[in-house]
């Protein structure tokens, strides 16, 4: 099999135009003859499934919380990039595609990126329609800020909830489609299985987490919008309950995974604190827009924060970057945070953190002005450590925040299933190797509301319309399989609880896959994966039973699908042996340390392909090829 | 603050399914951190439980950022816990001493139907939500966003009432089992914006003629969901949400 991208011919500012007029439309009056089932209620999904419905189609959305509104793209802080070049300073589409084409480490799509650069700006006109409260100026114009590493100011905010504000603002247009009776909404549902039938997604299998009832449900089309597998590594930014099971069981069913190994480490994360840790909470990055971060110049200083003099303050980002200072991009952050921490000058009392600091930007702009900014995030950084940033620095550390990575996905925005469309954090279209900040807002609401509407008629055009059939035998075959699955895990009645196993093999994948890797540690992990797995099998303990609300149950069949993830991310990590957008491969560097990236080897998409359980997956290769850019290596010296 | 290690009794609701009895259960648990959060002791008990053959406590939870809205339980006769303006999983061990003793119920209203131990069924508030929570705009004809100035202020009284994150705790607080905070912060979140305007009238009747459908209860100024939300949202709001109703049932055709 060849992957086509079906990137459109032409120039770069023309492709998508000509792309949505080339594609079939599909009659008005026969809209409501198609059904599409949206898995998923975050931003992608929320955001098409109201839009799908608002075009005519049936649409049924299926989510496993008890609302739409709590998907994880409620939890995002910063804002959300468009190219509106409201503050005259030099934006433009093609500023903001270049930035996140470079940003993304030249390891995505030109097309892609062009096209959500183009969108950007009808999502923000989208969002204050709708009646989203976004931050203005006294004159009621929006407000912009700089945000992660970008020179211009083309991040909307709302206060430091800017993803919770953009959810709602999904989320009512999704409700007002429920009530006009165009979407039916599921609640507690898990997707247990993607039906395929002759090549075709044909509909989803489910379970209802409330009584256990597996049921089937058909359609013309089906989209994923299932979010990001960050959770793999046990404590992450994400939800508790992110995960990537509809996503790895779709990849098991024919549809491709690409990038795995593309994770982004978030630098600004409030530290660890014990062995209980649940999750890791995400600072919004704008806090480096006014914090500068620092360390001890000694090893091992243990001195209280206001006790060690300006003179003996390495304020590493700054001296190293001069040009960006502390607000170059994150993995740079990142990384830079992990090597003072190596070199012992870590703060606090596991070593595993910097300092974040915002004396000076208290002294120059006041107090209010700081608290208007950033009092929300001071105010949760408080409530869980009991400490003031006012009055100290804050502790930030790297957390494992974002997959680039996903099921590999066309120009449409199909997956290699035919009639499977993944959207948001679910594929890995348009982040390359690396996310720019507020760029995760974007791409969730541009695939959700602009591209996919203007795609998926171009299939169903194909489909015959109707009511879906859900007689087929693979219906029936699904759901049974779906019912041995439960039962194996019940049966296990092992010694080990889920969570026990899972920060295991966390640990495993943090020490070994994460902001740095090198071939022996990644070879270590790989063998040392499928041994845990057997472990879950042999020896987790489940309570309770199959029929019931049994949250260790859905913890568990989480579990069991990282697990089987994990090894396919290590096996990418390994193939990709240069250092790329997040991540640092040992043995690729500069002679500064600096990450390199290595064009001629491997400037390709990576989508791997399932060959059965414990098979080694196939490796396609999606050359990359830049027409209008010229891949360089990142410098922010 | 220095962390350190506590004791705590726990006096937990376990209720079957919506339609068993529930009674309460009694649990003790040692040497639980004070860094730790609320949710994470909860955690810690249902390993526990899990490994001596025990079923766990369900409990809903997700984002443990204080966003999702996913979370809660009532803690000493308190939505979220004693600590104001803090979500349950924002609430940490270091609020309660040695030897505490804890009950912990879930949010309890009759529209909202208790699915097991602390889970709950809130489906009612989007229902509410469906019934007009929106600005009717569909995707695609949006003019430049810059186009309808708004002013500072007003947008961050917007934001104030935007902030809601809809986790009932105001619904668990009222005596009367009202959702008047939570109706009142939407109905105000688009009657301050212009683009709520259009629809204000009947906005603020649908959605407070589909609350009292649902069988939430009225509000008689207890204020006592003010004091609950976790979001700081005001009662003012439901001045607010008072004003736009009246004037609707007043005024309209």
């Amino acid at each position: 099999m060849t992957l086509d991208a079906k990137i459109p011919s032409g120039s770069l500012a023309e492709k998508w135009d000509k792309h949505c007029f080339a594609g079939k439309l599909v009659n008005p009056a026969n809209k409501k003859k198609y059904s599409i089932i949206v898995v998923g209620s975050g931003l992608a999904g929320a955001s098409a499934a109201a839009t799908l419905a608002e075009l005519g189609y049936q649409v049924q959305v299926f989510t496993m919380h008890d609302s739409p509104r709590r998907a994880h793209s409620i939890a995002a802080q910063g804002g959300i990039n468009a190219a509106k070049n409201y503050q005259n300073d030099g934006d433009s589409i093609f500023r903001l595609f270049y930035d996140t084409i470079k940003g993304g480490d030249f390891r995505a799509r030109e097309a892609n990126v062009y096209r959500l650069a183009q969108i950007s700006n009808n999502i923000i006109d989208q969002c204050v329609a709708q009646g989203v409260p976004f931050a203005r100026e006294y004159g009621g114009s929006l407000a912009n800020r700089s945000f992660g590493g970008a020179q211009v100011s083309r991040t909307f905010y709302a206060r430091g909830q800017t993803g919770q504000q953009l959810l709602l603002g999904a989320y009512s247009a999704l409700m007002r489609q429920v009530h006009l009776g165009k979407v039916t909404i599921h609640t507690r549902q898990e997707m247990m299985d993607l039906v395929v039938e002759a090549g075709l997604a044909k509909g989803i299998v489910t379970r209802d987490m409330r009584t256990g009832a597996i049921a089937s449900h058909a359609a013309h089309a089906v989209v994923l919008a299932t979010g990001g597998y960050g959770n793999v590594y046990y404590l992450s930014t994400n939800a508790m309950s992110s995960n990537v099971t509809a996503a790895w069981r779709a990849h098991k069913k024919g549809a491709f995974f690409a990038n795995p190994c593309f994770v982004q480490i978030h630098p600004t994360c409030i530290p660890m604190h014990g062995d209980y840790q649940s999750k890791l909470t995400l600072m919004s990055e704008s806090l480096r827009n006014d914090g500068r971060v620092w360390v001890p110049k000694k090893s091992g200083d243990k001195r209280p924060p206001d006790q060690i003099p300006e003179t003996e303050r390495d304020y590493y980002l700054e001296n190293k970057y001069p040009s960006f200072g502390n607000l170059v991009p994150r993995d740079v952050a990142s990384r830079n945070a992990k090597e003072v921490c190596d070199s012992k000058k870590g703060v606090g009392e596991t070593g595993l953190a910097v300092y974040l600091d915002f004396a000076d930007a208290i002294k120059r702009d006041g107090i209010e002005t700081i608290l208007r900014k950033y009092g929300n995030l001071f105010q949760m950084y408080e409530k869980i450590t009991a400490q003031d940033p006012v009055k100290q620095p804050m502790m930030i550390y790297p957390a494992v925040h974002y997959a680039m990575g996903g099921l590999w996905v066309d120009y449409d925005l199909m997956s290699t299933i035919p009639g499977l469309f993944v959207l948001g954090e679910a594929n890995f279209s348009d982040h390359g190797a690396n996310r720019l900040g507020a760029s995760a807002l974007m791409q969730g609401l541009a695939d959700g509301y602009f591209i996919l509407p203007n795609t998926i008629g171009a299939y169903l055009s194909g489909c015959a319309p109707g009511v879906p059939d859900k007689s087929a035998r693979v219906f029936a075959e699904t759901e049974k399989n779906a019912e041995a699955y439960i039962a194996r895990l019940l049966a296990i009645k092992g010694k080990r609880t889920t969570d026990d196993i899972h920060k295991e093999l966390g640990k495993l994948l943090w020490d070994h896959c994460g902001m740095a890797r090198n071939q022996s540690g990644l070879q270590q992990a790989l063998a040392r994966i499928p041994e845990i797995r057997e472990e879950f099998w042999h020896n987790v303990l489940i309570p309770g039973t199959g029929k019931e609300l049994n949250q260790s149950l859905e913890r568990a069949g989480r579990l069991a699908d990282f697990l089987e993830f994990a090894e396919l991310m290590v096996t990418d990590a390994l193939d990709r042996q240069e250092s790329c957008g997040c991540h640092l491969r040992e043995e690729s560097q500069t002679a500064e340390h600096e990450a390199k990236r290595d064009d001629e080897k491997y400037a390709y998409v990576s989508a791997w392909q399932f060959q059965g359980p414990g098979e080694s997956p196939i490796l396609h290769k999606e050359p990359l090829t830049f027409e209008n850019v010229t891949p360089s290596q990142r410098s922010y010296k | 603050m220095q962390s350190k290690k506590i004791d705590i009794n726990l006096k937990i609701w376990r209720q079957e399914n919506a339609d068993a009895q529930g009674s309460f259960e009694q649990y003790s648990l040692a040497g639980i951190s004070t860094d730790m959060s609320f949710l994470e002791m909860l955690d810690v008990l249902n390993e526990k439980l899990t490994l001596e053959g025990k079923e766990p406590v369900a409990f809903d939870h997700d984002c443990r950022e204080g966003i999702c809205g996913m979370c809660g339980a009532v803690v000493n006769g308190q939505p979220h816990g004693p600590e104001p303006g803090t979500t349950l999983c924002q609430l940490h061990m270091r609020h309660f001493k040695d030897g505490d003793q804890l009950v912990i119920e879930p949010f309890r209203a009759r529209a909202f139907r208790i699915e097991k131990d602390l889970v709950v069924d809130r489906s009612s508030l989007d229902k509410i939500i469906q019934s007009g929570g929106y600005v009717s705009v569909n995707t695609g004809g949006a003019s430049d966003a810059n186009t309808i100035p708004i002013a500072q202020k007003t947008a961050e009284q917007a934001m104030d009432a935007a902030a809601c994150i809809g986790c009932g705790a105001c619904v668990a607080a009222c005596p009367n089992a009202s959702a008047m905070l939570f109706v009142s912060a939407k109905v105000s979140q688009l009657a301050l914006l212009p683009q709520g305007h259009p629809e204000r009238r009947e906005r603020a009747l649908s959605m407070v003629g589909k609350m009292d459908e649902l069988g939430f209860g009225n509000c008689s100024n207890e204020r006592e969901c003010e004091a609950a939300c976790p979001k700081g949202i005001s009662i003012r709001h439901i001045a607010r949400l008072n004003r736009e109703f009246i004037k609707a049932a007043l005024f309209s055709e």
